[in-house]
């Protein structure tokens, strides 16, 4: 940690004697639908901008106006961003919470809140600010409709104030949130303004936290996981999207429609695409399979329990090898669970999903970068293996704000696939649609319209001999089907490798993937500074399981498997490819309260299972 | 040289002959419904000389889904899973607009588990022919009642129904389809003037075909019989139709037929049998369905046909090329595009 001995600030007794650089998490405690969305980013914009590392994590509930919610910013040199468990600074908006966001804070946070809650009464092991806003926004904003609006940009003045956050900064991040309107811009800086300068006169400084100017992030962009992945689809070359709104994947679509309407309308005002949203999720996966059995490149995004509704029509597009992506932001549990709150709780059920012998395949994001670069290999392995792809993120990634070097422009051209056309057709006289004339056990297929007579073939299920001719010969079924397993066993050196970081000696590894990533690369390095564990860590990126995979666990004795469920879900599908041998080495780390996993909780439990 | 010319076979405008509109041999029961509207379906296509390949059948699950495989077997076809046929034509549709959508369904398939994807299908216009081979009965599960089996209607084991049915009819029309009417398996004329019509239509077309169930639903007190029907019949027109491609030749009194000018120009001719029907307009269309509920008729005949309305594809606006093929080059936006959404959000 970077800290300084300074002389002790005001009155702050043994606290403030530290001066913390660039590592801290701040928490804004608000009320759904209050308009606080702005300030926040605002804030979380304005330390990037001086270049520090951060994310920005909103906990929201599941409502749209009048309950608590939290936005979280983390600011962090070391560029750990995933959620860190303790909050160094409350910044306390909301009457209704305060009590309990203020008694669970770890002693010698510091705590900035609206004077009337009268808060710093509550401990007397915290710092505590007081501001009154009301008097402060009236002061800006002579018209008394707007003042809720604007009031939380004062707290952003304050906190930049607080922290050292250059005004320069904010004034920069307010002109880029309200862009053309400046009206607004302006009236939100006065706010930010009015905060700053109170907090200038009126606050001392106690805490030890400070943002100072450093270099790492020059170039790079902010962006949720949906909005990335909605711009890799479109560079994908998607042409069909079908949806039905349902968070946390709503928002991918809705980005991918502005996206669209920028830039693949083409010259003549028409678009090369359709979106349509659909009656539910039963639709949205028949026409992604209609369209994708039709030639196009179709998707759709939905969370868990859109894929159980597609459960059906996904089997029916294992057997009939139609291509599809499917982007599931995973959340916790049923409708009426936690439906705004991340969870990694599909990957058993979506390995599988549909009835009789199907298994899917699975790519697994963990950052946006990634949103974007999979949404290209997605497409890409749907078509080569005519098959449906899962693209499984979740609610951290998809829609919280995260880091990110630029997005590089797609290198693999788009591949479609064994299709014939009429040349090929012409050529050859005929084609047997199920045929493995390759040996990977993936035939080659024809689109409806291709002028050619004998272009056509049968789509139905299982029942087909290779030719696609009706069939309930035990035979055609048990070739069939060793086929699809041949199809399935091919994508295995197709699919996304898993990112090893390995050092020479440990015995220990970690299997994680996804959103999971963050919170490991920073529990290893506190395994290894508090506990001198040394640990390997393979980061899963796709299922069917690469080769790279079992190596991993055959060169080590333990192989902690963390995830966000309970059940130990990829532990249960690595259990399934492995060598019995090797599946006893297999320990589960399961996070499953609905927050993005913490560092911390992975080390305390990890060191506690090594017996430290 | 042979001195005797043999027989040229017959051909239709493009040159294709019956037999490039064949299917597979049937698997359904001898005198089943759905065979005789596989054999309409075959006639209209090559009278309208429809290129087959152009055409995307799909169907649903139940032996009325399965008719696909008896006609046409030079185009395409999807036999996808039960109820949840109007999806997948959507998406068909939407990759390629130029293909011809002919949905086959039955009426479980459709009134039950289908309802849901039936009436935003209807609801959007889409251009395709849906054909609801209604027989009253769910035939591939063995006889038991559907949505669209009427009220006091006799299962063979005696079972009566006493649930009200759905009308797909006045359904569709209250929803937005296009061009709607009720036919008969039986009403070679009737129904192959029909789907010609509905070659000729842009929008969805909803054809709700009576097609007797031989085998579960053609006794005594089955409102779904041969018997029944015959008996029963009320024709609201005599049609006939005059493709585009053909001179009209026989001239109409508009006082007692209604002309209708389909999207590619050919006319169908609507002769009323009751005086003052109008197929354009909806709410009578629904009254008059309601009448025929109310007198136990089965009411045949277009009920509605509206050439005006813009499909859903016209709604998309999407380029004149189909979706599917489109190359790379269209489909991938250029560097200077990625740069730019990155600028944004720097
Ligand atoms: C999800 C699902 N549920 C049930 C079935 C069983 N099933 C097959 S066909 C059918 C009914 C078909 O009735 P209809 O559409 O009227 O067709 P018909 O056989 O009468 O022509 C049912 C219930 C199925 N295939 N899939
Ligand atoms: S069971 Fe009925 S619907 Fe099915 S094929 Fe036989 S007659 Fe036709
Ligand atoms: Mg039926």
């Amino acid at each position: 940690m970077a800290t300084t001995d300074i002389a002790p600030q005001g009155t702050g007794g043994q606290l403030g004697r530290k001066r913390i650089v660039n590592d801290m998490s701040i928490q804004v405690a608000t009320v759904n639908g209050s308009g606080s969305q702005s300030s926040n980013t605002v804030l979380l914009r304005a330390i990037f901008q001086m270049g520090v590392p951060i994310s920005g994590k909103n906990l929201f509930p599941s409502n749209i106006a009048g309950l608590p919610t939290w936005y979280t910013i983390r600011a962090n040199k070391d560029g750990y961003i995933g959620r860190k468990k303790e909050i160094d600074f409350l910044v306390a908006m909301n009457a209704e919470t305060a009590q309990d966001d203020v008694m669970s804070l770890a002693a010698g946070a510091s705590v900035l809140y609206d004077e009337p809650l009268g808060l710093d009464k509550l401990r007397n092991d915290l710092i505590f600010y007081s501001v009154p806003y009301d008097k402060l926004v009236a002061a800006v904003c002579p018209e008394a409709k707007l003042r809720k609006l604007v009031k939380n940009m004062v707290y952003v003045g304050v906190v930049a104030q607080l922290l050292e956050i250059e005004m320069g900064e904010v004034e920069k991040a307010i002109r880029k949130q309200f862009a053309a309107k400046v009206k607004a811009a302006n009236l939100n800086l006065a706010a930010a303004q009015a905060g700053f300068d109170y907090a200038k006169a009126s606050l001392q400084k106690r805490g030890a936290f400070y943002i100072e100017r450093m270099n790492k992030t020059a170039g790079k962009i902010i962006i949720d996981g949906n909005s990335a992945a909605a711009l890799g689809c479109m560079f994908a070359g998607c042409t069909v999207v079908t949806w039905y709104p349902i968070t946390p994947s709503s928002s991918l679509v809705e980005t991918m429609i502005d996206y669209m309407k920028d830039y693949r309308i083409g010259p003549d005002g028409k678009a090369t695409f359709a979106i349509v949203q659909a009656e539910d999720e039963l639709a949205a996966i028949g026409m992604v399979i209609g369209a994708g059995w039709a030639g196009a490149r179709s998707m759709t995004a939905t969370a868990g329990p859109g894929i159980s509704l597609m459960a059906e029509f996904a089997g029916l597009a294992y057997y009939a090898e139609i291509p599809g992506v499917i982007w599931d932001i995973q959340r916790v549990g049923p409708s009426t669970g936690l439906p705004t709150r991340t969870s990694q709780g599909d990957i058993l059920c979506t390995a599988f999903l549909s009835h009789g012998d199907t298994k899917h395949i699975m790519l697994i994001p963990n950052s946006a970068a990634e949103c974007f670069s999979m949404a290209s290999d997605a497409f890409n392995l749907a078509e080569q293996f005519q098959t449906l792809v899962f693209v499984m993120s979740d609610l951290d990634l998809g829609m919280n704000n995260w880091m990110s070097d630029p997005f590089e422009y797609p290198t693999t051209p788009i591949k479609r696939g064994k299709v014939l056309d009429k040349a090929d057709l012409e050529k050859l006289g005929g084609f047997a649609r199920y045929r493995d004339l390759d040996g990977d056990g993936v035939g080659y297929r024809t689109l409806p319209g291709t002028e050619h007579p004998a272009a056509a073939y049968f789509t139905r299920g299982s029942g087909h001999n290779d030719k696609s001719n009706y069939s309930e010969r035990p035979d055609d079924y048990e070739n069939n089907m060793e086929r699809l397993n041949r199809k399935f066993e091919t994508a295995r050196s197709f699919v996304p490798r898993p990112e090893i970081l390995k050092g020479e000696k440990a015995k220990i590894g970690i299997i994680a993937y996804g959103t999971s990533h963050w919170g490991i690369i920073e529990s290893r390095d506190q395994l290894r500074n508090e506990y001198a564990i040394e640990t390997d860590y393979l980061r899963l990126r796709a299922y069917p399981f690469t080769r790279e995979v079992h190596d991993f666990i055959e060169q080590h004795e333990r192989v902690y498997v963390v995830e966000q469920n309970r059940d130990a879900q990829m532990l249960t599908l690595l259990k399934l490819d492995l060598k019995p041998e090797l599946t006893t080495r297999l320990r589960s780390i399961s996070h499953l309260d609905g927050l993005p996993l913490d560092a911390r909780s992975v080390t305390d439990e990890l060191s506690t299972m090594e017996g430290k | 040289m042979a001195t005797t010319p043999t027989a040229e076979p017959k051909s239709n405008r493009i040159g294709l002959s019956v037999i490039d509109y064949k299917g597979g041999k049937t698997t359904l029961c001898a005198g089943c419904g759905h065979n005789a509207i596989s054999e309409r379906i075959i006639e209209a296509m090559y009278d309208m000389g429809v290129q087959p390949e152009r055409v995307a059948k799909l169907s649903g699950i139940g032996c009325s889904s399965k008719s696909p495989a008896y006609f046409m077997n030079r185009s395409h076809s999807f036999n996808s899973v039960h109820g949840r046929m109007p999806s997948v034509a959507t998406g068909a549709m939407l990759a390629n607009r130029n293909l011809i959508a002919l949905g086959v369904s039955g009426d479980g398939d459709t009134a039950s588990i289908g309802i849901g994807q039936f009436v935003h299908l209807m609801r959007r216009n889409l251009p395709m022919i849906y054909i609801i081979e209604d027989n009253g009965v769910y035939g591939l599960t063995k006889g038991q009642f559907s949505a669209t089996a009427d009220l006091g209607s006799k299962l063979k084991s005696g079972v009566i129904n006493d649930l009200p049915p759905i009308d797909t009819c006045g359904l569709a029309i209250e929803l937005g389809a296009t061009f709607v009417g009720r036919s008969f398996s039986g009403d070679k004329r009737q129904l192959s003037t029909m789907l010609k019509a509905a070659i000729a239509h842009h929008g969805t077309v909803m054809l709700d075909v009576v097609s007797p169930c031989v085998t579960f639903n053609d006794h005594e007190g089955s409102t779904k019989s041969y018997k029944y029907v015959k008996d029963h019949e009320e024709t609201l027109q005599e049609m006939s139709f005059v493709p585009h491609f053909e001179e009209i030749d026989v001239e109409y009194d508009p006082g007692t037929t209604v002309n209708v000018t389909m999207h590619d120009g050919s006319s169908l001719r609507l002769r009323k049998l009751e005086e003052d029907y109008d197929p354009t307009n909806r709410i009578a269309a629904m009254t008059r369905l309601s009448q025929a509920h109310e007198h136990g008729e089965v009411l045949t005949g277009v009920f509605y046909v509206n050439t005006k309305a813009p499909s859903f594809l016209d709604m998309l606006n999407m380029v004149d090329q189909p979706l599917a093929t489109l190359p790379e080059s269209v489909t991938r936006p250029g560097k200077a595009a990625l740069e730019a959404a990155m600028e944004e959000l720097r």
